[in-house]
């Protein structure tokens, strides 16, 4: 019996993965006509990613989701909205700050804001440069989540919020430096990491279907969003202030 | 040997990954909330499964994938597979790309398909709607936007049009959809933008965007080497949106065509 749940869940993850594997070897033999090269270990790492897949989802599950609706359910019966949006912001700025893609991203965008005169090109001058730009990111992660939570609370439409933040960024793409433009547009897509995203999930719908008149599915969901889009605007103005 | 090192080196970095959310769920469940974990075993399991579950993936996807896809988007953006010709292009000519903005839309696909928290907020949606969002329906949805948004995007390096233009572009459709589009899909549309770039897509998608921009004469990585993501996570709204305005008109439709098959 367990033995088929877990066939199950592995061929599933199977199916998930084999989109990549179809375009990289049509890729690999039919247009670049080359064999795939170290055929072993790439089975390895196939075979490695598929039971890897599996597990998260099964672990999503049992830990993740549960424990995230938990809480925005004893926190929503607590009743206190304070304790609700620190943990909301707390949430936010945690996982963002220490996010590893946000460091790399960070680090290149100091460089070439160095290379191309910007700031100073000291390593302290760097440096400092690229820790502004991370604290402004996972500060707006946080705000995002909090705006997010809040929404919820009140019931207010997320399409004003939205269209809103897009006017805002529009806007500031017009002023601001040129050189952080892409950097910008990029950091709201990297600031969403795969442990954030479920429990992120997980808290709103859980606050929005225990909150009385809230829909899980119309007002759940956003709160993502919010955390791919007020780090765009965040990014901006720092490029703004730093640049002058 | 190295490989072991490899795995141990990925598991500790999901461990640095998970240890800030650990810390303020436990902080916030013991001191705010004052009350002991509901089925703490479980959750225990839930959450080392969480991380050595996205360890072998990561690590797996180093091993496997990513070298591959890597090289693959050099080889393909490489003047001398585009133009068949090892001398030095000066002009550029976006209809040699083809095989280019291919494999853009189609790695795009591919790796959408298998992007971990698209999968997570795909099932937490079927959960919510009682089945009516299918999971895969929305997953594929969520995949052709990437696709066309990954493509257009290389279209845009190659040709080097500013960013911005297109990204306004794409605002100011999303704006008029969510005028139209029905209110229950319009928090899950703006949310599936956000959850397509993570663990699988970016780097591969990024690899993309800079080599094109290394080899394409008179593109700049530092100008046009960012910004695929941004398409990336734009395009999803538009089809995601779009999708649910097709089940609402034909839906309506039909009842429509019914109305008037029995006033008959």
């Amino acid at each position: 019996m367990i033995i088929f749940i877990i066939l199950k869940k592995i061929r599933s993850a199977f199916t998930d993965l084999l989109p990549i594997i179809l375009v990289i070897s049509f890729f690999q033999i039919v247009v670049l006509k080359q064999p795939l090269p170290q055929m072993g270990e790439v089975l390895f790492g196939a075979l490695l990613v598929v039971v890897g897949l599996s597990l998260f989802i099964q672990g999503l599950e049992m830990g993740l989701f549960p424990i995230g609706e938990a809480m925005a359910h004893a926190l929503a019966r607590k009743g206190s909205v304070f304790w609700l949006l620190l943990f909301a912001f707390a949430l936010g700025f945690s996982t963002t700050v220490a996010e590893p893609a946000l460091i790399a991203v960070a680090a290149e965008a100091a460089e070439i804001a160095g290379q191309g005169g910007l700031i100073e090109s000291t390593p302290a001058s760097l440096k400092e440069y690229a820790f502004g730009l991370r604290m402004s990111v996972a500060f707006s992660v946080g705000l995002a989540i909090l705006i997010g939570v809040m929404r919820i609370i009140r019931g207010w439409p997320v399409h004003y919020l939205i269209i809103g933040g897009y006017v805002v960024v529009m806007l500031m793409t017009i002023i601001a430096p040129k050189e952080i433009i892409g950097i910008a547009y990029d950091a709201g897509g990297v600031t969403t990491s795969t442990i954030t995203v479920p429990l992120v999930a997980a808290l709103g719908v859980g606050l929005a279907s225990t909150i009385r008149g809230r829909s899980p599915l119309v007002d759940g969901f956003g709160l993502i969003a919010f955390a791919s889009l007020l780090p765009m605007i965040f990014v901006m103005g720092y490029g703004l202030i730093v640049f002058k | 040997m190295e490989f072991i090192y490899d795995i141990s080196g990925t598991l500790l970095s999901t461990c640095r990954d998970v240890l800030p959310i650990i810390i303020l769920i436990t902080v916030f469940q013991l001191l705010v909330l004052r009350q002991p974990f509901p089925q703490l075993h479980r959750l225990i399991i839930g959450v080392v499964y969480v991380i050595i579950g996205l360890a072998l993936f990561l690590a797996g996807l180093e091993k496997a994938l990513f070298p591959l896809g890597k090289i693959m988007a050099s080889q393909l953006s490489d003047p001398v597979f585009v133009y068949g010709t090892t001398e030095i292009i000066t002009q550029v000519d976006w209809t040699a790309y083809g095989w280019v903005y291919l494999f853009a839309a189609m790695i795009g696909f591919a790796t959408t398909i298998a992007e971990p928290s698209l999968i997570a907020v795909a099932f937490k949606a079927g959960e919510v709607s009682a089945g009516t969002i299918s999971q895969w329906g929305l997953r594929i949805t969520v995949a052709l936007g990437v696709a066309f948004g990954i493509s257009l995007g290389t279209f845009r390096i190659i040709t080097g049009t500013p960013l911005f233009i297109y990204i306004l572009a794409g605002y100011l459709i999303v704006i008029i959809q969510t005028i139209f589009a029905p209110k229950s899909i319009i928090a899950l549309a703006y949310d599936s933008g956000g959850v397509t770039t993570s663990t699988v897509t970016v780097p591969l998608v990024a690899t993309l965007g800079l080599g094109l921009a290394a080899t394409v004469p008179g593109r700049n990585p530092a100008l046009d080497g960012f910004g695929l993501i941004a398409f990336a996570s734009l395009f999803p709204i538009i089809t995601v949106m779009g999708y649910a305005q097709f089940m609402q008109w034909s839906i309506h439709r039909k009842t429509k065509s019914k109305e008037k098959n029995n006033a008959l």
